[in-house]
């Protein structure tokens, strides 16, 4: 049975005509549409208007062979007035994204670049290190020291080498030599304080012992505990435990064989009255949501426009459908479009048949940078070339939003605008988990084609509880204004300390209402001894630098928390301004006025 | 108590700036309009880091040589090695050019007057 028809005027100068559309029954309900130039729709509400994108004059381009001859004065004239406002504004940033001002939340975002001396001594950092790392190699292989890394045997010296590519040279040599810094042991629960272990290394962190002693009431700035439902409140966890004396703590069975429980029905109503969609389905796993969902929408013969800095589960769901993949550069609207106009008129690459689906892949707030997505752009876009979207928003909900509802209701964009909408319990709700959300066909087609559904085993009762009465509190329903309260913590958290962290000098990436904060180091040994020093400061930081992010640009990322007290987030600062002061972070050459709310845009000058 | 401290920098004139300042990479194109801009420089740092002598001053600036070289992660020997290696280099660097340096001065101004002696020696020719 056909669900949808589709009645597309195609405007040509050849010939009008309409071409109809239906959903065949052994494919997935995102419609399969066969898109090519002449129909994509000359609505003009869902042309970007001009303001909001610099290339504008190419969408006026892509519509000239549709243009009636009235109408070309009308064209040529907005056609001038957006290059005169390209001209006037366009050079005050060469970071590579537009300055949109489409609408007022959406904030400037500069990715301030730090001086070239920076760069210089990074790489002179690294190599360094590195040739260090050639020496003890050679120390190893001649036999003067003992390797204490896994190593082949010496019958298998004689086949193809096993750790002699760059991976394994940076694990040994560079890695190796800090890791005191990673995978430090806590033993209370990660809310707003926490407690370490103490370790200590005789022979430079090949191995640990613990000295027996315990770090007490260290400041979390890492866990992704943004809304502070990481807690063991008996009050708050009442109806916690007892779901788990009703229903046990496994559940031992997929989802769909004897796995699915009442408890699983009503969190899923209640994720889909959260999120304002028509349904949605929960999954046990966040990583698995990803990667085993991507494949159940898309196959051979659709394409992903993937973005630059996606996380790894999205990339392998990709992978793993089988579509071909583009990606596009970071949050450049410029870019997508260039891509999605080339999808469209070129078709798949030898035969130039049209795509099957075109799906944009995108997320809320990424994790390594804090930026937040474009959104009404992007659904501007999708719009007009007939893209399917596909929103994961496994930091931003709960995060941001008035009422936490997401980068949807931060850009007060229409949730049916976004096709697919996914997220995670871990971050916001304290558990574990993710969901996929949209309309009630898709989700129903997920239930059965989902390799997730299928074949992983479902959602804990406890956890899938600690969801629910965590989207209770949030969304009010448990008749109290905790949620609310914590959503503004949030919110006032997140912009104070980024704020005030400006305000230093010290270089952060990201949007100003995202409570993830990365404030970069760049250089490595600077790296370890800014984890080193906030830790004796009694301080937990999360580090990070290659592989997870460019080799030149190493940072260290903060996450604010509702449950983050005035006060603790003023001694956190006051140790940065100390560290800062003693390792020489502070690279921002930005000219910052201590009144943020008086310009909208920060005024200064890049040096490139 | 968060925006109302002076820092340092804005006491500081700008055109003394880039003149004592030791970090020998400042590539900021200095604008005297701003002035109030965060360019990093040592001896704004020294003035915000309270040093209580030159002993604990030396170890600071002996522990950013640590960290900008990346020597830090490394292993007692491997730093001896290394400082080793670079204090022998400059010690070469230095003791060349102290030796070669007022040699080869010398050769180049002879050179220069040899030229433009013989054209003041070839003009007062012609003219006489």
């Amino acid at each position: 049975m056909p669900y949808e028809f589709y009645n597309v005027p195609v405007l040509s100068l050849q010939s009008i005509s309409t071409v109809k559309y239906r959903q065949q029954d052994d494919e997935c309900c995102l419609v399969p549409l066969h898109i090519t130039m002449d129909n994509v729709k000359s609505n003009n509400n869902a042309i970007p208007r001009p303001e909001t994108s610099f290339e504008s004059k190419e969408i006026f381009f892509a519509f000239r062979p549709t243009c009636e001859p009235s109408e070309v004065r009308l064209v040529f004239v907005l056609k001038c007035i957006c290059l005169l406002c390209r001209m006037l504004v366009g050079e005050s940033l060469k970071n590579g994204q537009g300055t949109g001002v489409a609408s007022r939340r959406h904030k400037h975002e500069p990715f301030e670049q730090a001086p070239m001396y920076v760069a210089v001594l990074t790489y002179l950092g690294f190599g360094i290190v590195t040739l260090f790392g050639y020496l003890r190699d050679f120390l190893r292989a001649v036999g003067l020291e003992k390797c204490n890394i896994a190593q082949e045997r010496e019958k298998q010296k004689d086949f193809v080498p096993l750790y002699q590519d760059f991976e394994n040279f940076y694990t040994r040599n560079l890695y190796m030599r800090v890791r005191d810094n990673w995978n430090r042991p806590i033993c209370s629960l990660p809310g707003p304080v926490f407690d370490l272990m103490e370790r200590v290394s005789d022979d430079y962190n090949w191995t640990f012992r613990f000295t027996g002693k315990t770090i007490h009431d260290v400041i979390n700035m890492g866990s992704y505990n943004y809304l502070g439902f990481a807690e063991n409140n008996a009050d708050f966890l009442k109806t916690v435990a007892d779901k788990v004396r009703q229903y046990g703590v496994g559940v031992c069975s997929t989802r769909q064989e004897i796995g699915n429980l009442s408890i699983h029905e009503e969190l899923e109503q209640l994720v889909a009255n959260f999120l304002g969609v028509e349904s949605a389905m929960t999954y046990g796993m966040g990583f698995a949501t990803n990667s085993m969902n991507i494949p159940a929408l898309v196959g051979k013969g659709c394409l992903i426009l993937s973005d630059e800095l996606n996380h790894t589960s999205l990339i392998l769901g990709a992978r793993l459908s089988g579509a071909t993949i583009r990606v596009f550069k970071h949050n450049n609207m410029q870019s997508l479009e260039k891509m999605l106009k080339e999808a469209v008129c070129s078709g798949q690459p030898r035969t130039h048949r049209p795509w099957k689906k075109i799906l944009i892949v995108v997320e809320g707030i990424y994790s390594m940078e804090g930026s937040v997505v474009r959104l009404p752009e992007v659904i501007a876009l999708k719009k007009k070339y007939k893209a399917y979207l596909y929103l994961d928003e496994a930091h931003s909900i709960g995060a941001v939003g008035q009422t936490g509802r997401g980068v949807t209701e931060l850009f007060n964009v229409n949730t049916a605008d976004v096709d697919v909408m996914m997220g995670t319990f871990t971050k916001s709700f304290g558990a574990s988990g993710g969901y996929i959300a949209g309309k009630k066909e898709l989700v129903d087609y997920l239930r059965t084609h989902s390799h997730s559904a299928v074949y992983a085993t479902a959602m804990s009762p406890p956890a899938t509880e600690q969801i629910i009465r965590a989207m209770k509190c949030i969304m009010g329903k448990d008749g109290s204004t905790e949620g609310m309260r914590r959503i503004r913590q949030l919110a006032e958290n997140a912009k104070y300390f980024r704020s005030r962290l400006k305000e230093m000098g010290f270089i952060i990436y990201g949007n100003d209402d995202s409570p993830v904060v990365p404030v970069l180091l760049y250089m490595p040994a600077k790296v370890v001894a800014f984890a080193r020093e906030m830790l004796a400061r009694k301080i937990g930081v999360v580090v990070v630098g290659f592989p997870a992010t460019p080799i030149t640009e190493a940072r260290a990322r903060f996450c604010v928390s509702a449950a983050h007290t005035r006060d603790m987030l003023n001694q956190v600062l006051d140790c940065m301004n100390e560290v800062g002061d003693l390792l020489c972070l502070k690279f921002s050459r930005r000219k910052y006025s201590p009144q943020p709310d008086l310009c909208d845009e920060t005024d200064f000058e890049l040096d490139s | 108590m968060a925006g109302t401290e002076v820092r340092p920098s804005q006491r500081l004139p700008p055109c003394l700036l880039c003149k004592d300042c030791f970090l020998f990479l400042c590539v900021n194109k200095h604008r005297p309009m701003h002035r109030s801009s965060r360019t990093l420089h040592l001896r704004d740092l020294r003035a915000r880091m309270n040093f209580k002598n030159l002993r604990e001053y030396l170890a600071w600036l002996y522990y950013q040589y640590l960290l900008i070289t990346g020597i830090y992660v490394l292993e007692p020997w491997e730093k001896s090695i290394f400082n080793s290696i670079l204090f022998s280099a400059i010690a070469m660097v230095v003791y060349t050019s102290y030796v070669f340096v007022p040699i080869h001065v010398r050769l180049a101004l002879e050179f220069f007057l040899g030229i433009f002696g013989g054209q003041l020696e070839s003009t007062m020719a012609l003219m006489t």
